[in-house]
This record gives structure tokens, sequence and C-alpha cells, in this order.
């Protein structure tokens, strides 16, 4: 691969010796952890990018006794599926990085909330928690893991809503502030991170933050872990370097055709042919949490974004106005134009709505459906219409 | 309904009755009984001492909590655009003649109910489908057709 960084940090192998690194792990204080965490500069897996340094210490700094680790492993968003090769592969790492987290900020218990899409993995998880819960009592460490399950809800992945569908209620996000590292689960203070993130964390426990800082970009530290699907030979999973642009990516995963690449899944962006030279692939440019679907010029456009507005459709929560009124009317209104029973410039109105819903929805949901709503229709605007 | 009684109530000694049971008891029922029915609702309901709207509300929400009588296998197809772009249709086709039911239906029988389903994260193997809780990825016509035969004579 000449275009594209190839890095084993993720799946790279663990160590020879079972839960090694969270055993030297637990000589270090909170406070090394912690400023070792800040000092890498590693943003969140999950999507939004916070820095997890910043995450932890904010946790750790709060007085209530009680504080939990809550694991992500909802991995809803279109075109994502390294979570599950990551839990598959590499629990161990997933489980470390948890019980460092809860040593540093003081919390006793964790939950991994996996989606009810992926029960078929409990099986081996449970095995390997079992394996992890006999380390931890080796030496002395007090933090177990419970496996809690979704049931087929995209917007539990999100962290509020994830809160409440622990708490056994519906998964519908909450007000914020204030935030998970106040009032979390159950009302704690709560550190919730995507499964990517905490191996991360293992990893920069284990080379350190100035070795973990030397791959990626200022902007963007370390790797990712891609989720690559679509119009592509080489589908499937694959750990880069953060920072290329799309034109690098799409030369080494095109099929020679390419005329779209979806970032970030349905809530994110869509980069067409003519920007992919100008377009980074990381938190300068188009962040993403790992989904990258590539699109060929046989595709039509209208139905890669009425296929994504479906998705927002069905998935909306429907606790705000804005979201669930908005999502059905993006909707329709394309139906409509693509039927003619709407002018072109509805497109604009449409537009508009969509700004709106990124300023007045209560959540990330229908905050984010105008990334992928604006990028298609301002690119392919003749698709919509014709 | 003795059974929905005893299996409640096994599920909330295994889960607790606290609120935060209240999610892996309805995955248990169904689990058990393929769907959650209002009798197994009243009984959770009384076994965590909360009310039935409450538990009618979690339990609506979540798409995989069925709320209607559901076949003994259920098959969730992807409909994500990358499972779309990759034979998603005549997957479904395939089935639905195989079966005898149109998207949505339930055989005679209950032996089968067909659904479709957001993105299972199987995109770089599409097109793919769940039946319960079993995931079948790369599947085409013929490889559709195996499958379930092989469920037809379970
Ligand atoms: C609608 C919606 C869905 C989300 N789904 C996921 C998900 O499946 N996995 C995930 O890790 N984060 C997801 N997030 C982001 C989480 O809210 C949260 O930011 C993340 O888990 C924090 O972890 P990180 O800092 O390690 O990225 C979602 C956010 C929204 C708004
Ligand atoms: S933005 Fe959508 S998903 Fe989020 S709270 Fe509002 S209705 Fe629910």
């Amino acid at each position: 691969m000449e275009n594209v960084k190839r890095v084993d940090l993720i799946f790279g192998e663990y160590t020879q010796e079972k839960y090694k690194i969270l055993e030297e792990t637990m000589k270090k204080s909170n406070e090394q952890i912690i400023t070792e965490m800040i000092n890498s500069g590693l943003k969140g897996r999950g999507g939004a990018g916070f820095l997890t340094g910043m995450k932890w210490k904010f946790t750790a700094q709060e007085k209530e006794p009680t504080k939990y680790v809550v694991c992500n492993a909802d991995e809803g968003e279109p075109g994502t599926f390294k979570d599950r090769e990551i839990l598959t592969k590499v629990p161990r790492k997933v489980f470390s990085g948890m019980a460092i987290c809860g040593k540093a900020i003081g919390a006793k218990i964790g939950f991994m909330y996996l989606r009810g899409e992926y029960s078929y993995l409990v099986p081996d998880l449970m095995a390997e928690l079992d394996i992890y819960h006999e380390h931890a009592k080796r030496f002395n460490l007090d933090f177990t893991i419970e496996l809690r399950m979704g049931s087929g809800a995209y917007i539990c992945g999100e962290e509020s809503a994830l809160f409440e569908s622990i708490e056994g209620k519906r998964g519908e996000p909450r007000n914020k502030p204030p935030y998970p590292t106040v009032s979390g689960v159950f009302g704690k203070p709560t550190v919730i991170n995507n499964v990517e993130t905490f191996v991360n964390a293992v990893m920069i426990m284990k080379y350190g933050a100035e070795e973990f800082k030397k791959i990626g970009t200022t902007d963007s530290r370390g790797s990712k872990v891609f989720s690559i699907s679509g119009d592509t030979p080489k589908a499937g999973i694959y750990e880069l370097e953060l920072g290329m642009t799309v034109a690098q990516f799409v030369e080494e995963f095109g099929d020679g055709d390419t005329k779209a690449v979806q970032v970030g899944g349905a809530s994110g962006f869509c980069v067409p042919r003519k920007k992919f030279k100008d377009t980074i692939i990381g938190f300068e440019g188009v962040p993403t949490g790992g989904s990258m679907m590539i699109f060929n010029s046989s595709r039509s456009m209208y139905n890669v974004l009425h296929n994504y507005l479906d998705f927002f459709e069905e998935e909306s929560c429907g606790q705000c106005t804005p979201c669930r009124v908005g999502c059905q009317q993006l909707l329709k209104g394309i139906q409509a134009v693509k039927k003619g029973e709407k002018p072109s410039s509805y497109l604009n109105q449409l537009l508009k709505l969509s700004e709106n819903m990124k300023i007045t929805a209560k959540c990330g949901l229908g905050q984010s459906v105008a990334n992928s709503f604006s990028s298609i229709v301002d690119n392919f605007k003749e698709e919509m219409i014709y | 309904m003795p059974e929905i009684k005893e299996l409640v109530k096994g599920l909330a000694d295994k889960y607790g009755r606290a609120r935060e049971s209240l999610m892996p008891i309805l995955q248990g029922v169904v689990l058990e009984n393929n769907f959650v029915s209002d009798i197994a609702m009243t009984e959770i309901a009384r076994e965590l001492d909360i009310a039935t709207a409450e538990v009618y509300g979690t339990a609506t929400f979540y798409s995989f909590l069925d709320t209607e009588p559901r076949g003994k296998f259920v098959i969730r197809v992807c409909k994500t655009i990358t499972c779309d772009m990759h034979g998603k249709k005549r997957v479904i086709e395939k089935i639905e003649d195989l079966l005898k039911i149109k998207m949505g239906e339930t055989t005679q029988d209950k032996k089968f109910t067909l659904l479709t389903t957001n993105c299972l994260g199987w995109c770089h193997q599409g097109p793919v489908m769940l039946v319960n809780s079993t995931p079948y990825p790369s599947l085409d016509e013929n490889k559709v057709t195996e499958i379930i035969m092989e469920y037809m004579s379970k």
C-alpha cells in the first residue's frame, strides 16, 4: 500500500502473558495515567472526538464516591463494523482499557453495552470476562465488568440514551448539561468511551504518550480502524494512520470509478470526486467513527440519500419535534421533488430545514442529519431532480 | 397463563427486581416466546412493582423487543445502503418465494417471520441477514435457499 499507511496498534499482539499491560499499569499512580492520556492527545473514536484524557480527568475530579465506566459497543452507524472485529479479536485489550480507566477515576463497576445485533458474541465475551475477573483478583484490582444488551435501537449509541437503556428505560436522550462526567448512568459521574478508544488507552499505557503521538497528525493522533464497504474490491477492516486525503484513500480502495465517498456513515459527510484531493480524513477535515462507504458512478446518490433518510426517520426517538417531523419532511420532500410534484427550488427549503434541525434538535441524531443531507444535495443536485 | 408467570418469575429471580432489570427480563421473554405479550407485560409489571405502562413504553421502544407474535425463527434482512447495493432485493424476493409470505408477515405454521432491519455491521460482506441471533453474510439466491431449507427442516 503506497497511498495509505497501515498501522498495527489495535489488532497487534497483546502480550505473551495475559493482562500484562494492565498489571504493569496498576503500578502507576492515577495522576500519571491521566497525565499520560492527556499528553497523548487521544480523541474519542466513537465519532464526536472529545479528548479522552480530559474526560477521564473531569470524572476523576468529581467528589461523588460511586462512579462508573461504560464501554459503548452499540456500533449502529451504517457502514461501521470495526468494534465487532475488535471485540472478537482483542477483547482483553478492551477490558484492560476499561479497568485502567476505572482505576484512574475511582470506579468499581464497568458496563459494556453491546448492541442486540451482536448477541452472538455474548458466549465468547462472557468466557473472556471470567478470565478478566480472575486476573483482576490476582492483582487485587477492585473493578468488575458487566455486560448489558441493547435491543435494536440506533439511538442507544448516543451516550445519554445508552444510560437510560442501561437503567431499563426507553432510550431517549437527556438534556445536556449535565454531562456524563458529572451525571451519567444512575446519575453518577461516568466515563463513556467507544470500544476502540479503550484499546488506544491500553496502547498508550504500553508505549507511552510520546511514541503514540508519532503516529498521525497534530489534530488526529494515532491510528484509526476503518470499516470499508461499497464499490471496492477490498472491502473490510483496515487500521490506518490518520491524516490521509480522500484522494489517497480512493486510490487505494476505490474500483477506479469512484464518484463519492461517504465518510462517517449516514450521519457523516459525502465527499464528491472534485473534492477528493483537498479533503483530509481526520478531525481537521472530515471526521469519521470509521465508516467509509464508497460509491461508483453506477450508483444513484438519490437512492443513497433516500436510504439514509429512511434510516433516520425510523431511528429518531421521536422525543423532539425538529427531528421527529424534520426527518419525515426531508424524506417526503426529496420524494416529491423527484416525482416532479415540487419544483427543484424546494430543495433549498429542505436545506434550510436541515440547517434548522442542526440548531434545534435535542441530540446528535437530529443535529447531524444535515451533514449527509446538505453534502449530498449540494453536490448532486441534478441527481435529486432528474 | 401459568407458563408466562413462571417464566417472568424465573427471569426476575435471575436478574433482580430493580428497574434496571427490566431490559434483561424483556429480552429473556423474547428469547423464550419470540415476543412480549400483553399478559407478559402485566406480569413483569407486577413482579417489578411498576406500572404496566412503563413496561409497555420500554418494550415498544426497541425494535428487537417484538410486541406482536413472531415465528420461531425471526429473519431480519439488513436494508442499509451497502447491502441494498449488493443484492438485498433479490435475497428478500427469494425468501418471500420460499416461505410464501410477504415482508413483515409470519408463516401460517408460525415458524418464520420475515422483517428488515437497519445496519447489522456486515457491510463488507453484504447482503446479510440475522436468523434469531445468528448472522448469515455474503448471501445470494442460492445461499439463502440453502439456509432457509435447513431451517425448514428444523
Ligand atoms: C445518534 C448517535 C449514535 C451514536 N452511536 C455511537 C456508537 O454506536 N458507538 C459509539 O462509540 N459512540 C456513538 N455515539 C457517540 C456517543 O454519544 C459518545 O460520544 C461516545 O460513545 C463517546 O466515546 P468516545 O469519546 O470514546 O468517542 C453516538 C452518538 C449519537 C448522537
Ligand atoms: S434529535 Fe431525534 S433522536 Fe435526538 S432526542 Fe430529538 S427526536 Fe430523539
